[in-house]
């Protein structure tokens, strides 16, 4: 090697040269852009984690009294003479018995009430929730060698009455314009001081139905029904997904065909979620038959809105695979198929489990398509299989949040949180199984 | 040189018949191969004679096809979209573009070791325990213990990793992944061994090792290995062909190729004019 030197009768300026002032004010400028650069950064993500921790705290504060279930303790006696004349003890005949008249009974005996004043029993009768003979009737269905005997019940407190103990009904507003009646308040306080009223944590707002009193209503229906359409998702999109993202990425020619289904794939991923329940009642319920409101359409829905979702998450995953794994299998006499399932995809898995989750959790709170669907509905009794009517989690908010009275206010809240709960525990299944499969090389 | 001979080459009319091994003979042969990626033609009429049991070095400066045509032995330029591949290869007078012939068990028989040490992101007994398995070389696991264990006595690699073999292969050092890699190669028992400059990511006392086993391992396989280093060429093989602009240039023993080369552009290549 010699070394050149090429005379092109220019002298490259050097810093050295500069003012030694300029330079220093180059410097501070730069200093001071990159600081201004972090100071953006770090206010954006203070200012994201706040509304966060707003969002959190509202919902929170709202909701949690729906957690927390008013409930009257009641020596009720269980009459033949209402439940059963007849003494036959058929079903039937318990089925139709008139439980509200035994839970009224037992109030006005606890209030010391007689029987017979119209006023005072048609007060005490707005302390019990109109939902108590469901429980009752339960109760004795259960086990019918009750009948006849006296016993000590818990039973669900009017909404009002529940409102007043979680302190949302303002006793200092004018009896007239009140809820609850004076004579009521006094009762509510005289139970309250006996023992006899009391908050306990509310199962019921998981296990029971839809209801139009907001004591007897619950999110059981919708639980199930998101359940049944969770599994839908995963069983159709998951399969469907990963099967695509690994042919379109493997196997599939690189042309024009191949260019133009994945410019679609990210169309489809784009498309608002309420054409895809339109596409559900156009072909799945008008055209197939499937029953409306049921839980596999929703599902089958869901699961094509999250289908894009998944290809493209897998298909990511499958590219950060190095290439050197694949030639290393190829190498050794692996056919395809043996390197993609034995090397490519799992080391694939945790980007795939991880898009999978984050769309099941996009289905999850997905209420669009749903109402299109009919899964607004008033469902009482679970729904055993897919196909009978249920409503999803996300549809059960919205539908409380439509409702007059003041109990569903804080069931709202408290169904979001339940939602809430769902969604960080699904990203904490992401985040699990990511690091369990994550493998470095 | 004369430019007579040179363009004999260019015209691809015909390798020199000069020494070393014939155009038609050895354990591996290639008539007039051509390969194009699309429209571009990486690799222009290539003879060349691979003997059995020896080491064959293809040297040339970077781009000059010696990869393409290497890649071309176990058929992994099938995996490459718009390779087209011309010409014969036969691999013991049998045709491996055959379309009878399944290129899975070409691979088998035709073992490859990459630029880039690649060990699997599994446990060091997998990573050579996969092909066996795979192919259904082992019928127990004791056979396979013994296959795992066969392999990397052979690799030199036994001692450093006999207390270790749960661990990751991608836990050890470069040197130590590759011979892992080479060990992978030789589990599923193959003939040939290409090396696709297997020392190019290691430094040189790994490197002095690779090149310690390439020639122990001459003895039982047929080993073609791709490098830039020439004095790495010079050491390890017993026949060099030296590769420019996509055409084989010259061919013949290492000995003859470096002390008498009778192509200029060989001869420009090793006292370093071209590269």
């Amino acid at each position: 090697m010699t070394d050149v030197t090429v005379d092109t009768g220019y002298t490259s300026p050097s810093i050295s040269a500069l003012d030694p002032e300029a330079v220093r004010r180059r410097v501070a400028q730069r200093r001071a852009a990159e600081w201004r650069f972090q100071a953006y950064g770090v206010a954006a993500i203070t200012f994201g984690l706040l509304c966060v921790a707003l969002l959190f705290t509202v919902i929170v504060a709202k909701g949690w009294p729906a957690f927390l279930q008013s409930t009257l303790k009641l020596e009720v006696a269980f009459d033949p003479a209402v439940i059963d004349p007849a003494g036959k003890r058929v079903t039937d005949d318990i089925m139709a018995a008139d439980y509200q008249a035994l839970a009224a009974a037992a109030i006005y005996k606890q209030l010391g009430i007689a029987p017979d004043d119209a006023v005072a029993t048609a007060l005490a009768d707005g302390l019990l929730s109109t939902g108590a003979d469901v429980d009752l009737r339960k109760l004795v269905l259960a086990d019918p060698s009750i009948i006849g005997k006296t016993q000590s019940v818990y039973l669900l407190a009017n909404g009002n009455v529940d409102a007043v103990l979680k302190g949302a009904i303002d006793r200092a507003v004018p009896e007239a314009s009140r809820q609850i009646k004076d004579q009521q308040l006094a009762w509510v306080d005289q139970l309250v001081t006996g023992g006899r009223l009391s908050k306990a944590f509310n199962w019921g707002l998981f296990t029971r139905g839809a209801s139009s009193q907001p004591e007897t209503a619950g999110l059981g229906v919708a639980v199930i029904g998101s359940f049944f359409m969770m599994i839908t998702v995963l069983l159709v999109a998951v399969p469907l997904g990963v099967a695509a993202a690994i042919y379109l990425e493997e196997f599939a020619a690189k042309n024009r065909w191949t260019d133009f289904v994945e410019v679609n794939i990210s169309n489809l991923a784009a498309v608002p979620s309420i054409v895809f329940g339109l596409l559900g009642l156009a072909i799945l319920i008008n055209f197939v038959g499937l029953p409306r409101s049921a839980s596999l359409v929703g599902g089958l829905v869901l699961a094509l809105m999250t289908l894009p979702t998944v290809i493209i998450a897998a298909r990511a995953a499958i590219t950060a695979v190095p290439p050197s794994i694949r030639q290393a299998a190829l190498g050794i006499g692996a056919s395809k198929m043996q390197s993609i399932f034995h090397h490519v995809l799992p080391l694939a898995m945790p980007g795939i489990l991880t898009g999978t989750i984050i769309g099941l959790a996009k289905a999850l709170g997905e209420t669009a398509p749903l109402l299109m669907i009919g899964m607004v509905a008033f469902v009482v009794d679970y729904p055993r299989t897919p196909l009978d009517p249920a409503t999803a989690l996300p549809v059960q908010i919205y539908m409380w949040s439509t409702a007059q009275e003041r109990g569903f206010v804080e069931r709202t809240s408290g169904a979001t949180m339940v939602l809430l709960v769902f969604l960080l525990a699904m990203n904490l299944i992401a985040v699990i199984l990511r690091r369990r499969f994550e493998r470095k090389w | 040189m004369v430019a007579a001979s040179d363009a004999s080459v260019l015209n691809g009319s015909g390798a020199k018949t000069l020494t070393g091994p014939g155009a038609h003979s050895g354990k591996i042969s290639a008539r007039d191969v051509n390969v194009f990626y699309g429209e571009n033609q990486a690799l222009k009429s290539v003879n060349v004679g691979i003997p059995e049991r020896s080491v064959m070095a293809f040297i040339g400066p970077s781009g000059c096809g010696k990869s393409t045509f290497l890649r071309c032995i176990n058929r992994m330029n099938d995996t490459i979209a718009g390779c087209r591949v011309t010409g014969k290869i036969t691999l013991d007078n049998e045709d491996i573009y055959d379309s009878k012939l399944d290129v899975v068990q070409l691979r088998a028989r035709v073992g490859m070791v990459f630029q880039k040490p690649n060990p699997f992101p599994k446990s060091i007994f997998d990573n050579i325990a996969y092909g066996p398995r795979i192919h259904g070389l082992a019928q127990s696991k004791t056979d396979l213990e013994g296959i795992v264990t066969a392999s990397l006595k052979k690799a030199g690699l036994w001692d450093e990793v006999k207390d270790r073999l749960k661990e990751q292969g991608t836990g050890l050092s470069g040197g130590q992944q590759q011979r892992l890699c080479i060990a992978r190669a030789i589990a599923v028992g193959p003939e040939v061994i290409l090396m696709d400059e297997p020392c190019s990511a290691l430094d040189p006392i790994a490197t002095a090792r690779i090149e310690e086993l390439i020639d122990d391992l001459r003895k039982n396989f047929t080993i073609v290995i791709v490098t830039h280093s020439m004095q790495q060429a010079a050491r390890v093989s017993q026949h060099t062909a030296f590769f420019h602009l996509g055409s084989l240039v010259e061919k013949g023993e290492t000995q003859q190729i470096f002390m008498a080369p009778t192509d200029k552009r060989t001869q420009d290549y090793i006292t370093g004019r071209i590269g």
